[in-house]
């Protein structure tokens, strides 16, 4: 499988890179990891305005770099800090709509950044951690003793940031593709203008992902769920890649709902030779199929796990190590090791760009081959071993 | 792997998969169908092109050999029908000049014939004339004779001379 072997390489690198990466700038990562940890190094500078400036500014990159790879209630793009010391944020607020005996809706510019508490519909509401908790008129957040809150979290259905960028790529994409198929009504079958550029590689995934995994005969079922995905991963990739700072696809939720509908899709249209090989492998001996059952059946389910960290994983290490390289330039604060650091981050950029396209490629072509699987043609008895 | 769970946030996990759902059908109805009908019409319209045109050049070719054929086969009429036409005339010129040559010999023979029966009819009427002309002579010599020897022998003479003559 010669196909592998690339993004392999690719992860080692990147993978390795994070190893550096984590060693130069060990307290940069490590609190990246945790979002618990960065909080509470935050709060720690609120009640010891003792440390040094050089700290200060180090937990602010770290905590920056954290804001920017998770999911927000608002759209923020930038903040600067005003002459007078004062920070000031630009963005957008985004609905915040929640179920909670009954649905909520109001603008997330209410919570003020979590400090304020919202009334709505005769209950309260805070903002903390970007997560929303039923509290108490005056705010009142329990907390257990790890530091998390224990109030009702209500089922929230918010137009967070990441479904706004979901909800853009989605509205590109329908705009892209929709343009191209009516290119060929009044082109004579010849594709114009930027679906020139898409219809090779809407092409490529037909022939070189689609047909070879699936086969020429079931391969048209999952057409639209194959490209769907692809476009869907390299668009929200690439998005994550501008300084909008949203990472979409580095969410474990985006990845696993798109991992569980391969899932779901594979398992709906198995035929009975799948099944035959998860529950009754032929070839082998009685008690080695009793065996294999349940090992089969968990690789299935591991399979979509797989695909989730995968995706999850990989748009995760190299946002972090990017944003790393780049919070080292201010670290350094010299022109060597400043330089450095941004011939790096450029470097990895274009990476980045690569491994976008890539980590959409093996996405596809990993939830093609499960639909193969799924679709495989009975053979012969004895081809098993 | 607590972390991991902490930032799974279910709304957004529900949210994702009815969007993704949506657009998948939407894309499917809108785009993806058209796109790739689109694409396979072309590809089977080149394929027929393709197809068609390689019929036309073999079609091409055969007819080019049929024409190749049909000129040879000309070719090779037009020689034989000269071939006869100029056998038809050395024939012909050989046997009108045998024709001519046996008409000529013929012609010949036929006035060798006729010269010698004219011949013959005038050396019969000489032979009459002469034995017609000694019973005359022959007569008058004998009733000259009968007369007078000297005036019989003059007489002989004479006629011998007229006979000569004649």
């Amino acid at each position: 499988m010669v196909i592998f072997k690339k993004p392999l390489l690719i992860t080692a690198l990147v993978l390795s890179l994070v190893a550096t990466v984590s060693s130069f700038a060990n307290d940069t990562t490590s609190v990246l990891t945790s979002a618990k940890q960065a909080e509470a190094a935050v709060e720690e500078v609120v009640a010891t305005p003792a440390l040094s400036e050089e700290a200060k500014a180090e937990l602010e990159r770290e905590e920056f770099i954290q804001h920017h790879l998770l999911d927000s209630h608002e759209f923020h793009l930038f903040s600067y800090g005003k002459e007078s010391g004062e920070e000031k944020h630009v963005g957008f607020p985004l609905p915040v709509i929640f179920y909670d005996e009954g649905f909520h809706f109001f603008m997330s510019s209410a919570f003020h950044h979590g400090e304020s508490v919202v009334e709505s519909n005769g209950k309260y509401y805070k903002l903390y951690h970007e997560k929303i908790y039923r509290t108490d008129a005056a705010g009142t957040l329990n907390m257990d003793h790890h530091n998390h809150p224990e109030n009702i979290q209500p089922l929230d259905l918010s137009i967070t940031k990441n479904i706004f960028m979901v909800l853009v790529a989605s509205a590109l994409m329908f705009f892209i593709f929709v343009r191209l198929a009516k290119s060929y009504k009044k082109n004579n079958g010849v594709a114009t203008g930027v679906g020139r550029f898409f219809e090779p590689i809407v092409l490529f995934i037909r022939d070189d992902i689609a047909i070879p995994n699936i086969g020429e005969k079931h391969y048209k079922k999952y057409m639209s769920h194959l490209l769907t995905v692809f476009f869907f991963i390299w668009f929200l990739n690439l998005f994550g890649l501008t300084p909008l700072g949203v990472n979409v696809t580095n969410n474990i939720a985006i990845t696993a709902a798109l991992a569980i509908l391969t899932y779901v899709i594979t398992t709906f249209t198995a035929n009975k030779n799948y099944w035959g090989h998860i529950f009754w492998m032929p070839g082998v001996p009685a008690p080695m199929k009793l065996i294999l059952a349940p090992i089969e059946l968990l690789g299935t389910f591991i399979k979509p796990f797989s695909l989730t960290v995968r995706l999850y994983a990989n748009m995760l290490a190299g946002h972090v190590v990017l944003m790393s390289i780049i919070g080292m330039m201010y670290t350094f604060n010299n022109v060597v090791g400043s330089g450095l650091s941004f011939v790096l981050a450029f470097a990895l950029s274009i990476l980045e760009i690569l491994v976008a396209g890539l980590q959409a490629y093996i996405f596809t072509m990993l939830t093609a081959l499960y639909f193969g699987s799924a679709n495989e043609e009975h053979h012969h008895e004895d081809g098993h071993h | 792997m607590e972390q991991l769970l902490g930032q799974f946030s279910l709304g957004l996990f529900i949210l994702q998969t009815v969007i993704f759902v949506c657009l998948v059908l939407l894309l499917k109805k809108f785009a993806w169908k058209p796109i790739l009908d689109a694409v396979n019409e072309r590809e089977e319209g080149i394929k027929n092109a393709l197809q068609s045109a390689e019929n036309a050049r073999k079609e091409m070719q055969l007819l080019q050999a049929d024409n190749e054929l049909i000129l040879q086969e000309a070719r090779i009429e037009r020689d034989a029908l000269l071939k006869e036409a100029r056998e038809m005339r050395d024939k012909m010129i050989a046997d009108s000049k045998q024709d001519a040559q046996a008409e000529g010999a013929r012609m010949i023979e036929q006035a060798k014939a006729a010269i010698a029966a004219e011949k013959n009819a005038a050396m019969a009427e000489l032979k009459n004339q002469v034995s017609a002309l000694s019973i005359e002579i022959a007569e008058k010599l004998v009733k000259q004779e009968l007369t007078d020897k000297a005036a019989q022998t003059k007489l002989i003479e004479k006629l011998l001379t007229e006979v000569k003559a004649n």
